[in-house]
């Protein structure tokens, strides 16, 4: 137990949850900083349309998942945990997790709020009972996260790739969400440095009609062409497929948008009114480059937490490819 | 001990301390990082994004409020990239701000204009997206334009740090408003922070721009000024004198020239409160009733007891506050002996507070059917009133207070910072229960600006306890600790609601940082030490009008120098039609 780190470091786990920070990194921080207790928060908040994963994992490897907090709970010292549960997965999961996790000291949270909500100091606010905002960082949850103690927030999918590494089954693979115009969409575990355009292969998901998918996110994953599709997915590993005829561009956008204003916590300047400004642009088809543009420049420069900074990319990368081109 | 560094600020070598953040080192060094959101009374929020700065190694945009020092960072606040993300911010942050510019309590200091031109912003780049946002009043106090509101939500956290929690945040359509609360158990008590806390002007005293001519076009009236102590040691900041200069005859000159009749000093009326107030803890004390004695020549504090801590309501003294006595005098005694009709005198209080409105237009203020004050004017209103009417403050000669009512002691004018009222009245109680005259009158340990001072002092052969707090948060946690302990025996208790006391008031010249509200009270104390008089009850107009006037007629004092208080329902704000702006 004790080189459990080593060994996640050996595999050089990223954590799941998109933003692919190194798992050992966060795990040795969490261990070596001193406080007389520690938190893990196990973050089972999935809120981006199209990511389906942790649901998958929670229904058919829940026993994983607790056997990775469990390695959690061993591995750091004086440390107790909370499952974070959106309340669907909470309803759904929330007996057998509950029965899995007797006589460790694990408590099941019932998430407030919606997609933000899933960040990870939101998480930290949340469980406090405070409102649904991010805190300023640095400090991090790994040096000071739940009531000031030093607190491991991993995704479900994190932890079930731990109990693999222990168990000595893991292969370098990580779970993908397939989702859009196709016929065979799901949740699929296939390897990590698989190409997309494997992924879609493999999985029987590559269209023969004209088409581009949104990857990383059904929110804020990037806009792909069927030439770009020769590289790894970055952020979470969800695909969505989109038949270039039958998608109409400005919906797919207000789609998007009316997400981002649902889900936005209205904190910082740039988010929230270039969330409205973008709102804006679209229901009156506007599409002058230059306002556009410098709304993307302030929500990826300026934004207060990585929502309002992740915002751009898929205006950016559909308007680039798909109407200005 | 903290860590010396040293960072890199646009190429120049600058030593820092470890954990100060980037703006607090450019600060130092005189380097200009523009802020909206900051206040330093605040929690850092980082919610604007103005003060964003690029960091060298990444080319990486911070904001400079958050982001702390590292030894060997590379800073440069004036890159293209910083200049652009201002810019397209400050754009966004107009196309939610109404611009009222000619009636803004920010008009001739307004950050946003100014970094307009700095950054070449395009102020009507978007589309106003609050037109139509509502206009709420509080009372006859405060009025929050939420049109102008720039979601910095600065009002909400001070509103909170008061412990009044009036504003709040509310979810319409996805979108966070700052609204007053619909909550019956919430309220506001007028006194003004989230107008000196709102970097954009979002808050207004009522009438700030409407109605400062209103007093002076009473015709056939005698229009009486007297102004408050704190606003001695503030007016001056308003026509670009240092913080802290003293300009009591300047404004006296000031007043006068605007046409007022005569010109009286409230702290003469602060004079006769410590008179009335010390009677009552006298008699308290001896009586061992109603203890402590809380005093109430705070409004703010005042509707804060009798909105949220009812049961603390029979301990406020009934002494009235030193305008309102002032006020009574000047339209009875001073009526009287000018042989004036007291209906046509009008009396005009300058306030550094917007909850002294609210204050005069409580009936239970009156006697005999009047009110001992017509209109109150801020110091912010009576900036504006000199300078509409192009007085060059600056150069005024300084003029002395007319007669009738003296000179105030020292002790009335320490009443405008915090610990004043109660060193005031400690002076005075001394000589009541003793018979003998304090030798040392500097009662250091009530001054200051910590939020909550606990002192004992012993008069004759006993020791009482006494506290003076400032900052209605800081007021709540007292009156906690109290009732969860009540063997803690208070004597006397002195609240004021603002921060540092009347000179930190709602009605004060704006900016209102710590630094500054220190220099405001620094002069008052300053001007109480070089006073040979510096004790109420040795001040020889008090002893006159009372031997003369108040000691003849017990009912004529009690109905002029004292007042009565009760539990208070919630009053609420009202909606303005936007047509009537």
């Amino acid at each position: 137990m004790q080189d459990i780190i080593k060994k996640i470091e050996k595999y050089k786990l990223l954590g799941r949850s998109g933003s692919r920070f190194p798992t050992g990194l966060k795990w040795e921080t969490v261990k070596k900083t001193k406080a007389e207790k520690k938190y893990i928060i196990c973050n089972a908040s999935e809120g981006e349309p199209g990511t389906l994963k942790d649901g998958f994992i929670l229904r058919t490897s829940p026993e994983k998942v607790i056997e990775g907090i469990r390695i959690a709970l061993e591995t750091i010292d004086n440390s107790s945990a909370f499952i974070y549960l959106k309340n669907d997965y909470y309803r759904e999961f929330g007996g057998k997790l509950k029965t899995l996790s007797q006589g460790l000291p694990i408590t099941l949270f019932e998430k407030k709020g919606g997609y933000l909500a899933g960040e990870e100091t939101v998480i930290c606010e949340a469980i406090e009972g405070k409102a649904l905002e991010p805190r300023i960082k640095p400090p991090f949850p790994a040096e000071a996260g739940l009531w000031g103690y030093p607190t491991l927030v991993n995704n479900v999918e994190t932890f079930y790739a731990i109990a693999q590494i222990d168990q000595g089954s893991y292969r370098n693979e990580r779970f993908y969400s397939i989702s859009g115009d196709t016929a065979k969409p799901g949740v699929y575990e296939l390897p990590e440095d698989w190409t997309l355009k494997e992924v879609l292969e493999q999985t029987g998901n590559l269209p023969d009609f004209d088409f581009f998918v949104q990857a990383g996110g059904g929110a804020v994953g990037e806009i792909l062409l069927p030439k770009e599709l020769n590289k790894k997915i970055e952020g979470m590993a969800t695909i969505i497929i989109f038949d270039k005829k039958k998608t109409d561009l400005n919906i797919l956008m207000r789609k998007w948008i009316s997400f981002f204003l649902r889900e936005n916590c209205d904190k910082c300047t740039p988010c929230r009114e270039g969330a409205l400004r973008i709102e804006e642009l679209l229901n009156e088809k506007n599409l002058n480059q230059v306002i556009w543009q410098d709304l993307f420049f302030v929500l990826e420069n300026t934004s207060f937490c990585p929502l309002g900074k992740s915002m751009a990319l898929p205006f950016s990368s559909l308007i680039k490819k798909l109407i200005v081109k | 001990m903290k860590k010396q560094i040293q960072i890199l600020i646009n190429g120049k070598k600058i030593k820092a301390q470890e954990g100060d953040t980037i703006y607090e080192v450019a600060k130092r060094n005189n380097i200009e990082i523009p802020l909206l959101c900051f206040h330093p009374d605040l929690e850092i929020k980082a919610n604007c994004r103005i003060c964003a700065v690029e960091l060298a190694e990444k080319r990486d945009l911070v904001a400079s409020c958050s982001t702390r020092v590292k030894e060997g960072m590379e800073i440069i606040t004036d890159s293209l990239k910083v200049k652009k993300a201002r810019k397209i911010n400050l754009e966004l942050i107009f196309a939610q701000h109404k611009e009222e510019c000619v009636d803004c309590v920010w008009r001739f200091n307004c950050q946003l204009l100014k970094l307009a031109k700095k950054y070449d912003v395009i102020i009507n780049r978007f589309k106003d997206r609050k037109t139509r946002f509502p206009i709420y009043q509080f009372k006859n106090a405060i009025i929050f334009d939420s049109g102008k509101c720039i979601d910095c939500r600065n009002c909400v956290e001070v509103c909170h740090k008061q412990g009044v929690d009036f504003l709040e945040l509310e979810e319409k359509k996805h979108l966070f408003h700052i609204v007053p609360s619909e909550k019956l158990n919430r309220d506001c008590v007028y006194c003004g922070q989230c107008i000196v806390h709102c970097p954009v002007g979002a808050f207004e005293g009522v009438g700030e721009f409407e109605d400062i001519e209103k007093p002076l076009k009473e015709k056939d009236k005698i229009v009486v000024a007297q102004f408050a102590p704190s606003i001695r040691t503030s007016l001056g900041e308003e026509f670009g004198l240092p913080y802290g200069e003293v300009v009591t005859g300047k404004i006296t000159a000031a007043l006068r020239k605007l046409g007022f009749n005569k010109v009286f000093d409230t702290s003469v009326g602060a004079d006769f409160t410590t008179s009335e107030e010390s009677k009552e803890v006298v008699e308290r004390i001896k009586n061992n009733s109603l203890l402590p004695v809380l005093t109430s020549c705070c409004p703010a504090w005042v509707k804060f007891i009798e909105f949220f801590y009812p049961e603390f309501v029979p301990n406020l003294t009934t002494a009235k506050s030193p305008q309102s006595m002032l006020g009574g005098l000047i339209k009875t005694y001073w009526a009287k002996k000018e042989n004036i009709d007291p209906k046509k005198i009008i009396v005009v209080s300058i306030m550094p507070c917007v909850a002294k409105k609210y204050e005069v237009e409580r009936e239970e203020q009156l006697f005999d059917g009047l009110k001992p004050v017509d209109y109150i004017l801020t110091t912010r209103e009576l900036a504006r009133l000199i300078m509409k009417n192009e007085i060059d403050f600056k150069k005024l000669k300084s003029e002395n207070l007319d007669s009738a009512f003296g000179e105030p002691s020292g002790a009335g004018v320490i009443y405008g910072a915090s610990g004043g009222v109660m060193e005031s009245a400690f002076r005075t109680t001394y000589f009541r229960l003793t018979g003998k005259e304090l030798k040392k009158v500097d009662f250091e340990e009530v001054r200051g600006i910590q939020g909550i001072k606990k002192a004992e002092v012993k008069i004759g052969p006993n020791c009482h306890k006494i506290a003076v707090v400032n900052g209605l948060g800081n007021a709540k946690k007292l009156l906690e600790e109290i009732k969860a302990n009540p063997k803690e025996k208070y004597t006397c208790i002195e609240v004021m609601a603002c921060p540092g006391g009347c000179i930190g008031g709602g009605g004060q010249p704006m900016p209102c940082y710590p630094e500054i509200r220190q220099k405001r009270a620094e002069s008052l104390y300053d001007i109480d030490s070089k006073k040979k008089l510096r004790k109420a009850h040795e001040n020889p107009i008090v002893k006159k009008i009372y031997s003369e006037f108040l000691d003849k007629d017990e009912k004529l004092r009690r109905s002029i120098l004292h007042t009565y208080y009760h539990k208070k329902e919630k009053e609420g704000f009202t909606i303005l039609d936007l047509n009537n702006k």
